[in-house]
């Protein structure tokens, strides 16, 4: 693996983009990534990444340029250190789509951590999820101690931090929510050049939210800001992944193209970013380890080892100009030469399954089925349950079986819930043997809630939260160190250890559960019925009380009845 | 209704040779003027001039031996009563050569003036009386202060520009370059905060808190088009589209998510390069000479254009750092605008000190103080009026104790304010009537009061539908039996048994 480990950077280097001679302290970068699945589908995730030289946190700066202003803000006004909010629709899945890039949990996640001299860190995060539920037009607000916690070990600061005091962190998970345009509108509003120029022209909504899978991510942390790290920079990040389902919408082909995807092309990059490129994952699909074809041809091929694989990409620079020299758009496609054989999808190292088994609405089981599909190492893996208190977790029935044996985890904590004040907080170590499927399960019992915490159409169910599965996957190919501001930035948020392993966060599917639910017509119908009595009792009563009676006397009848009589006679018929 | 006094402690000094000759007693004596002013509320305002005439102490007098007058200012201030809100007034001799020819008004930096004198005492008085409010209050001032609560046909047609009073205030200057090809602006914004308006803003900071940041928008476009002029081979904003251009940037600008204060938004626009020149045209169709214009309690705007290069073949972008000098003039000049500082309409006889680098003279200060007093006190009695209504319309609100005790502390605090404006001590004034302000905006907004808001009498009712109906059945039937036998009776009476 010596060879292939060796990353080959073939980019030509474009002259940097438009240079205001003077205190240029802020960049912008930013990058498409479009990589087919393994199962056909294609895979678009845009990066946006400004990087400003300032130390937000010192106050004096107010001085925006790239940076928006209103995150910048927010960031010196309440201590912030890092800040990660994640808005998704959909669920990655890890089977059929391989390792994500970037994986959230469905619905809205957030997770911050604050500086050591915030005093009141509760108060911080209630604000703050407050105004970052302005900002994004996220019902962020609905975050509160009842689905917050500060997880001991899942979540360490993925930026520049001295000292991890947990303490300081918060993380939430709002599993319910719906992530739609009126989210997608702030978030593109951030960008520098907003939707007008450079990549994100193909933010288009229409598009975006016909996929199987929709995320938007906010990533603002502290950087290093040159390799002695000295001096502190900020980086904020913008994400957004989207995966389009080729197949059925490009009718039985899986040929994409640019066009085809997002119904726009690229026509130039931002001309304030001082990098702009366009990614394809051309690497070999078949057994031939013949490259994929992709048109216009790139100028250049970039080669690195992202989580233990070893891709190929070919690159479009947007800035460099040649690329639209012969063209004036950029479309770039890529047609399969012959029917894929699509039967084995590769399996990934780790992924992991989650259900609730049970019966009747008094107790349950939550299961979680964690695989590792690695040959021949073992590897530990954090897993972290945040379940709600209307589910009252037995921890005694916790069972964690591999192989027909109980693996006992190295590290457990486990924060009981207390009732409408916070709820269940599971963080364990395991150890997951090479080749192997590990099965945790967890009774509970469902709890009876007020009438009034019910949500809007109750008989839905209640969503539990994804569980987080942090890990360092050991590597099949060794890695080599790459220098973090030359890389592509789709390899770069997380930070790497060391060659032989790449870390990767897995969210499982969030959990429907029924509660006990009851009727809430019964009080009105029980006010219903009872007036019902009460007014037919009240109708009879007064009719005895105002009706007069009298006694009606027998009479020989009228002229009429003593004529038809006399007919009826006649006809031998009795009288009336 | 009512009363509310503004008493201004004003000192008036005579120098050797300029008392007037038919004073009514020898100096030194006190002597008040009164005097309605009418903003047809419930509550009249009256203000009261507390006038105290004596002569010049010796310092004095050697501090008016100055060469000019404005040395003579900056002598005078340290001997000077430095409270807020009072006023020292010199009368100096009529053939006094302090003041230049033609002007009988010297207004100082700080809470002076020198007057002429001249004519007799009636004449004094009406000229120090005209002094005197110029550097307080006059009624339009408070009239404008109150312009939310003053019928329209009172107010002039810029009563309606001034900030509403506030604890603070947030200042954003955005540049908004529409056009980022063609032009890469910078500018040194940083550096023309701290030289031009922190001098103000320091000066303010007694008023309110300020903030004070900056932003470049990309992309951002006016939300007009403008009209392209032949003979002039540019192109033309005229006054009467104005309001429309604000509202597409404004959702650029970001609301101010991190706090509740009001927004002063200055821009400053490039416009692109396919739009250069671009000019504004006032009224007339004549162009603007600053080539800005400024939206009342919003901000201002400023069109800044780019030289066209030399040669048609220069690379694009174009390199432009902003003069900011010119911009922060203009910016500067709207600030004042804003919060209703403007000098323009003294009478020529008036000569007012120009500031230099501090931005705001004392008495400017002042005058701000004396509407903002009055503004908040004003606010406080209408916020705990609308409570007041609030309850008696609702009346299942639950007032809690921490609610109540802020009511009973802006009362407190209003009534002090207003005690403190009738003995002359405008900072306490303003001090109380902040708090009352404060205390009375958080009993209004406590959310306690919204929890019982939503559930109204009809709902109720609505309930009990099931029981009134049926009940009310029968007894509608028999009214009816009862109508209709009634009226039977009345065809037919005979039928009587």
């Amino acid at each position: 693996g010596g060879m292939l480990a060796a990353a080959l950077l073939l980019v030509v280097v474009a002259a940097a983009g438009p240079g205001p001679g003077r205190a240029q302290r802020d960049a912008l970068r930013e990058e498409l990534l479009l990589s087919p699945l393994p199962n056909g589908d294609m895979a678009a995730t845009f990066q946006f990444r400004t990087r400003w030289d300032a130390d937000l946190q010192r106050g004096a700066v107010s001085h925006y340029r790239l940076f928006p202003k209103a995150l910048g803000r927010l960031v010196a006004a309440l201590g912030v250190r890092e800040l990660h909010l994640a808005l998704t629709q959909g669920f990655w899945r890890t089977q059929a789509w391989g390792q994500p890039p970037l994986q959230a949990p469905a619905g809205a996640e957030l997770w911050v951590w604050f500086q050591p001299n915030v005093t009141d860190v509760d108060k911080a995060w209630k604000e703050l999820s407050n105004i970052l539920s302005g900002i994004f037009c996220a019902s962020l607000n609905f975050i509160d101690s009842t689905n917050t916690v500060t997880p001991t070990a899942s979540f360490k600061p993925l930026g520049l931090a001295n000292g991890t005091d947990h303490h300081l962190l918060r993380y939430a998970v709002l599993p319910r929510e719906v992530v739609c345009t009126e989210n997608l509108t702030p978030w593109k509003k951030l960008l520098p050049c907003g939707s007008k120029a450079g990549l994100a022209v193909l933010l288009k909504a229409e598009r975006l939210f016909h996929s199987s899978y929709h995320s938007q991510a906010v990533h603002i942390r502290p950087i290093c800001r040159d390799a002695s790290c000295l001096a502190v920079s900020w980086e904020l990040r913008q994400t957004l992944t989207v995966v389009f389902d080729t197949f059925s919408s490009g009718q039985g082909k899986k040929d994409w193209s640019l066009f085809r995807m997002f119904s726009r092309t690229l026509t130039d990059a931002c001309p304030l970013a001082s990098q702009s490129r366009v990614y394809v994952d051309i690497s070999p699909k078949n057994k031939e380890k013949e490259l994929l074809e992709a048109t216009p041809p790139p100028a250049s091929v970039h080669e690195a080892i992202v989580q233990g694989d070893k891709k190929t990409y070919a690159v479009y620079d947007l800035l460099s100009p040649s690329l639209f020299n012969t063209s004036r758009s950029l479309n770039v496609q890529l047609k399969w030469k012959r029917p894929q054989d699509s039967s084995d999808l590769p399996t990934p190292i780790l992924h992991a399954q989650r259900y609730v088994s049970g019966y009747g609405l008094q107790t349950g089981e939550i299961s979680t089925l964690i695989y590792n599909t690695h040959p021949y190492r073992a590897f530990p893996v954090i897993l972290l349950e945040t379940v709600p208190w209307y589910l009252r977790l037995y921890a005694h029935t916790l069972t964690i079986i591999t192989k027909g044996k109980e693996n006992k985890p190295s590290y457990i904590h486990y924060q009981p819930a207390q009732d409408r004040r916070r709820p269940h907080l599971l963080e364990m170590l395991i150890q997951l043997p090479a080749n192997s499927v590990t099965k945790i399960t967890i009774q509970f019992e469902r709890a009876l809630l007020k009438w009034t915490e019910y949500p809007p159409d109750p008989n839905h169910g209640f969503y539990v939260s994804s569980s987080v599965l942090s890990a360092l996957v050991p590597s099949v190919i060794a890695m080599k160190d790459m220098d973090v501001e030359q890389s592509p930035l789709f390899t770069s948020l997380f930070p790497s250890s060391d060659g032989s392993s790449y870390f990767v966060r897995l969210y499982t599917e969030p959990l429907l559960v029924n509660l006990p639910t009851p009727d809430f017509s019964m009080p009105y119908n029980v006010i219903c019925l009872t007036c019902t009595v009460v007014a037919v009792c009240y109708g009879s009563f007064y009719n005895l009380l105002t009706r007069t009676f009298h006694v009606e006397e027998p009479s020989r009848g009228g002229l009429a009845k003593r004529l038809a009589n006399i007919i009826r006679k006649f006809r031998g018929v009795p009288p009336l | 209704g009512a009363q509310l006094q503004l008493a201004v402690p004003v000192a008036v000094v005579f120098a050797p040779g300029s008392v007037p000759g038919d004073l009514p007693r020898p100096l030194p004596f006190r002597d008040v003027q009164e005097m309605e002013i009418s903003v047809n509320l419930r509550a009249g305002i009256t203000s009261r001039h507390q006038m105290l005439y004596r002569s010049t102490t010796a310092q004095e007098e050697a501090a008016l031996g100055a060469a000019t007058a404005r040395e003579a200012d900056a002598a005078l201030r340290l001997l000077q009563d430095t409270s807020l809100g009072s006023l020292t007034l010199y009368v100096i001799p009529e053939t006094s050569s302090l003041l230049p020819q033609g002007i009988s008004i010297y207004v100082g930096k700080h809470r002076s003036a020198l007057v002429r004198a001249g004519g007799g005492l009636a004449a004094l008085r009406a000229r120090l009386q005209q002094l005197t409010q110029v550097m307080s209050f006059t009624a339009s001032s408070i009239a404008a202060a109150l312009s939310d609560r003053v019928p329209d046909s009172q107010l002039g047609p810029d009563a309606r520009r001034h900030l509403k009073s506030s604890l603070g205030y947030e200042i954003t200057f955005s540049l908004l370059n529409p056009d980022p090809k063609s032009h890469a602006v910078d500018w040194d914004i940083e550096d023309a905060v701290s030289r031009y308006v922190q001098p103000v803003l320091d000066k303010l900071s007694l008023v309110a808190n300020f903030s004070v940041d900056s932003q470049i928008l990309y992309y951002a476009v006016l939300g007009v088009t403008p009209r392209f002029d032949k003979e002039s081979s540019s192109f033309l904003l005229s006054a009467h589209s104005l309001p429309h251009v604000i509202n597409p940037v404004e959702a650029r600008l970001g609301s101010s998510a991190a706090s509740l204060y009001p927004v002063l938004n200055f821009l400053l626009y490039v416009p692109e390069r396919s739009h250069s020149p671009l000019y504004i045209q006032d009224k007339d169709g004549a162009p603007v000479s600053t080539n800005a214009f400024h939206s009342p309690r919003w901000g201002g705007i400023m069109i800044y254009n780019v030289e066209a290069p030399a040669s048609p073949q220069a690379s694009l972008p174009l390199h432009v750092d902003v003069d900011m000098v010119r911009v922060m003039e203009v910016f500067l000049a709207q600030l004042r605008l804003l919060f209703g500082l403007s000098r323009e309409e003294l009478p020529p006889e008036f000569l007012v000190e120009s500031l230099g680098n501090e931005g705001l003279a004392d008495w400017e200060l002042d005058r701000l103080l004396w509407a903002h007093t009055v503004e908040n006190i004003a606010t406080v009695s209408t916020t705990l009026t609308s409570l007041a209504q609030l309850l008696d319309k609702i009346g299942n609100i639950v007032i809690k104790d921490d609610v109540a005790s802020e009511v009973y502390r802006a009362v407190a605090a209003v009534q002090s304010a207003v005690a403190e404006l009738a003995t002359g001590h405008l900072h306490a004034a303003f001090q109380a009537s902040k708090e009352a302000v404060t205390s009375s905006e958080r009993a209004f907004f406590d959310p306690s009061l919204l929890h019982l808001l939503y559930f109204p009498d009809d709902q109720k009712f609505a309930i009990y539908i099931p029981l009134f109906l049926p009940m009310a059945v029968p007894i509608l039937l028999s009214l009816a039996k009862i109508v209709r036998e009634a009226r039977q009776r009345k065809k037919d009476p005979t039928k009587m048994d």
